[in-house]
């Protein structure tokens, strides 16, 4: 192994880390109430968030779904901003006004992490759409789930950007269930892959445990898309640990031994076996994962000690220009 | 300044703009057949990169004209008849209003997207909103709602160049009225800035879209009866020049609105609530409000077009609030 693969490896394991150390950090501090509102956690498909970013370039485009956390950390966004977000702080990268389903940091390349099921897959066409006619080279990434390819917004995406060639790809993470409802009962096709053929779009499946595969998989979509060749659907087969939503106070589905599973297939274990096979010191991965932990503990103090937004700020960003404030906020 | 119709103006303010700034581009269903004719010439201007016909697929490319919006680009969505933006209400509704403020202001989605208001000619209940009162019910989108050639251009013109999403709303009974309109390329009328279409003393006639006309028609025949009636044009709802329409109504002590929507949460409805609670004082009677009764549009035209305001009923309006005069000159 060379070293710059070597470091790519790292940085995958790096990514992968940051996103299973804040999610179980979150959920614990959700649990105790010091995140409002409902958490959707993406700990399980940290190899196909990870591995698709890998393969895009820092001003390629990302669009994402209300499972938001892993998204942005996998292409590379700081954690404070992120972790103040989801405590409600003036700090956080939405200015405390998106919260858990909208972790998006534009500075990334992200386009926002949309919590209508399904809704993003236009967007990132239009995107795509910009890019094609800016001539600029740039590619855009849509993630979304089994559950959205139910939904109209995806096959209006996918067919515009099958029929004007867009350099876009769609990522489904696959993890098997609609919150609830397994997709054996509401995808009609074995495979959502399936599904481009109607679009005359090339697809791939991978296995979504594996970020190596996850990487090269992207990869081959987004040398395509960049030059040219239009859109691919890349099915990521992966699953996520947790319920729906986190802390609910009960079970929406008993999955019974299904997840402990799954857990023998976790993608950071499976990577850390891989790398440490293919020589890497394990040493250097525990390092890695201590520098992980002490960042986003550091991330959580910044989130605990930056200020709350104040109350004018819920008039701003409606427009450019900051809306009027009505009398009963101002007396 | 040569006369020209509400159409044209349309196609100018497009044209113009497309020229000035090559970030702008359109997209709709059967933009290059054209068939309002607010697309001549264009695909030969500007290429058909720029001018884009679409799939019938109004949540994809409206969806689509944010996510261009967001990378940069500044879209012009023709989205036909106003009927087709319901397909589109997740886009519209969960993205273009929404994505500036979820993301704490990362996102900018200079954005236009046109309809027309397409009723009053027997097309039936599924064919004929007036629906721009339902979007004003979600902060995050301009709303305009010209009700002549000159405004239309002035004012499309100037929703090109702002950096919010704006609806333009397009009142075919207004399609073939003609004005002089300007040939200055920074001809603008910015939005939230009301017109004073006529000035009088009785009545503030608040009219909106192809309620103008029929409104100006009232006061001619109103001012027979001896009662001068101000006829106050909002032209954008979204901003809403409150402040001229109040000052209107302190002036004259009575309000009418006329709106073309259906009454119940109606622009109109909207405007009557403003009037009712900051310049209550200066009324004389109460507001009243004319517009489509609440019901569907049906095909006859035996049936459909006493649903609709008319000059009548916004004169039957003003009676009922100033009582009959004498006209001056009997």
């Amino acid at each position: 192994m060379t070293d710059g693969q070597n470091d790519r490896s790292l940085e995958k394991y790096r990514r992968m880390q940051r996103i299973r150390q804040f999610e179980d950090l979150a959920e614990a501090i959700h649990a105790q109430g010091e995140i409002p509102g409902s958490l959707h956690t993406y700990a399980g498909q940290e190899a196909s968030g990870v591995g698709a970013c890998m393969a895009l370039n820092d001003t390629d485009y990302m669009v994402g779904t209300h499972r938001s956390h892993g998204h942005p950390i996998a292409k590379g966004a700081k954690l404070r901003p992120l972790m103040a977000e989801l405590l409600g702080k003036a700090t956080g990268i939405c200015k405390g006004k998106g919260g858990s389903m909208h972790l998006s940091d534009f500075s990334v390349g992200s386009l926002g992490e949309t919590s209508i099921v399904g809704s993003g897959v236009p967007v990132a066409a239009g995107a795509a759409l910009g890019s094609k006619l800016q001539g600029n080279g740039r590619v855009a990434l849509c993630f979304f789930g089994d559950g959205a390819t139910n939904e109209g917004a995806f096959h209006e995406g996918m067919n515009l950007a099958a029929v004007w060639a867009l350099p876009a790809i769609f990522v489904c993470e696959n993890n098997g269930y609609a919150v609830s409802t397994p997709a054996s009962a509401t995808v009609p096709v074995k495979d959502v892959a399936e599904r481009a053929r109607a679009y005359g779009m090339p697809s791939i499946i991978v296995d979504g445990q594996d970020v190596d595969a996850v990487e090269a998989a992207v990869a081959e979509a987004v040398g395509r898309a960049r030059t040219g060749g239009g859109p691919t659907l890349v099915e990521t087969k992966t699953y996520r640990y947790a319920d729906h939503a986190v802390n609910m106070g009960r079970i929406l589905l008993d999955r019974g031994g299904e997840v402990d599973e799954w857990r023998k297939r976790d993608p950071l274990t499976l990577y850390r076996a891989k790398l440490i096979a293919g020589g890497t010191a394990a040493a250097l991965l525990d390092a890695i994962e201590r520098e992980v932990a002490d960042e986003v503990a550091d991330a959580l103090q910044f989130a605990r000690d930056s200020a709350w937004p104040e109350q004018a700020e819920a008039f701003d960003d409606v427009f450019v220009d900051r809306l009027p404030i009505p009398d009963f906020i101002t007396a | 300044m040569a006369k020209a119709t509400f159409l044209e103006a349309i196609r100018q303010a497009q044209y113009e703009e497309m020229s000035r700034d090559e970030r702008v581009f359109i997209m709709g269903e059967d933009i290059i057949c054209n068939v309002f004719g607010t697309t001549t010439g264009f695909v030969d201007a500007f290429g058909t990169e720029r001018v884009r016909d679409t799939p019938i697929s109004e949540n994809g490319f409206i969806g689509a004209a944010g996510g261009a919006a967001m990378v940069g680009m500044r879209p012009i969505v023709d989205a036909t008849i106003s009927s087709f933006l319901y397909p589109a209400m997740d886009q519209i509704m969960s993205i273009i209003a929404k994505s500036r403020y979820i993301y704490g202001g990362q996102a900018r989605l200079p954005l236009v997207i046109r309809s027309c208001l397409f009723y009053g000619n027997s097309n039936a209940a599924q064919h004929s909103d007036r629906n721009y009162s339902m979007f004003m019910n979600v902060p995050g989108l301009k709303i305009m709602v010209p009700s002549n050639a000159y405004d239309m251009k002035g004012m499309l013109k100037a929703a090109v160049r702002d950096d919010d999403p704006v609806l333009c709303f397009e009142d075919s009974t207004c399609w073939m009225s003609k004005a002089d309109l300007p040939d200055d390329p920074d001809f603008l009328i910015p939005l939230g800035k009301g017109d004073i279409k006529r000035e009088g003393n009785d009545v503030s006639i608040i009219a909106i879209g192809g309620a103008v006309p029929l409104a100006l028609k009232a006061a001619n025949d109103l001012a027979r009866d001896g009662i001068s009636a101000e006829v106050v044009d909002p032209r954008s709802l979204v901003p809403l020049d409150k402040e001229l329409i109040l000052r209107s109504v302190r002036k004259t002590g009575r309000a009418i609105t006329v709106d073309p929507a259906h009454q119940t949460c109606s622009a109109g409805s909207e405007i009557a609530a403003l009037i009712a609670e900051r310049a209550f004082d200066a009324l004389r009677g109460p507001v009243l409000r004319v517009a489509t009764a609440d019901t569907h549009l049906p095909f006859s035209p035996a049936i459909e077009k006493a649903l609709y305001p008319s000059p009548e009923r916004i004169v039957a309006a003003a009676r009922q609030l100033v009582g009959i005069r004498q006209p001056e000159n009997a």
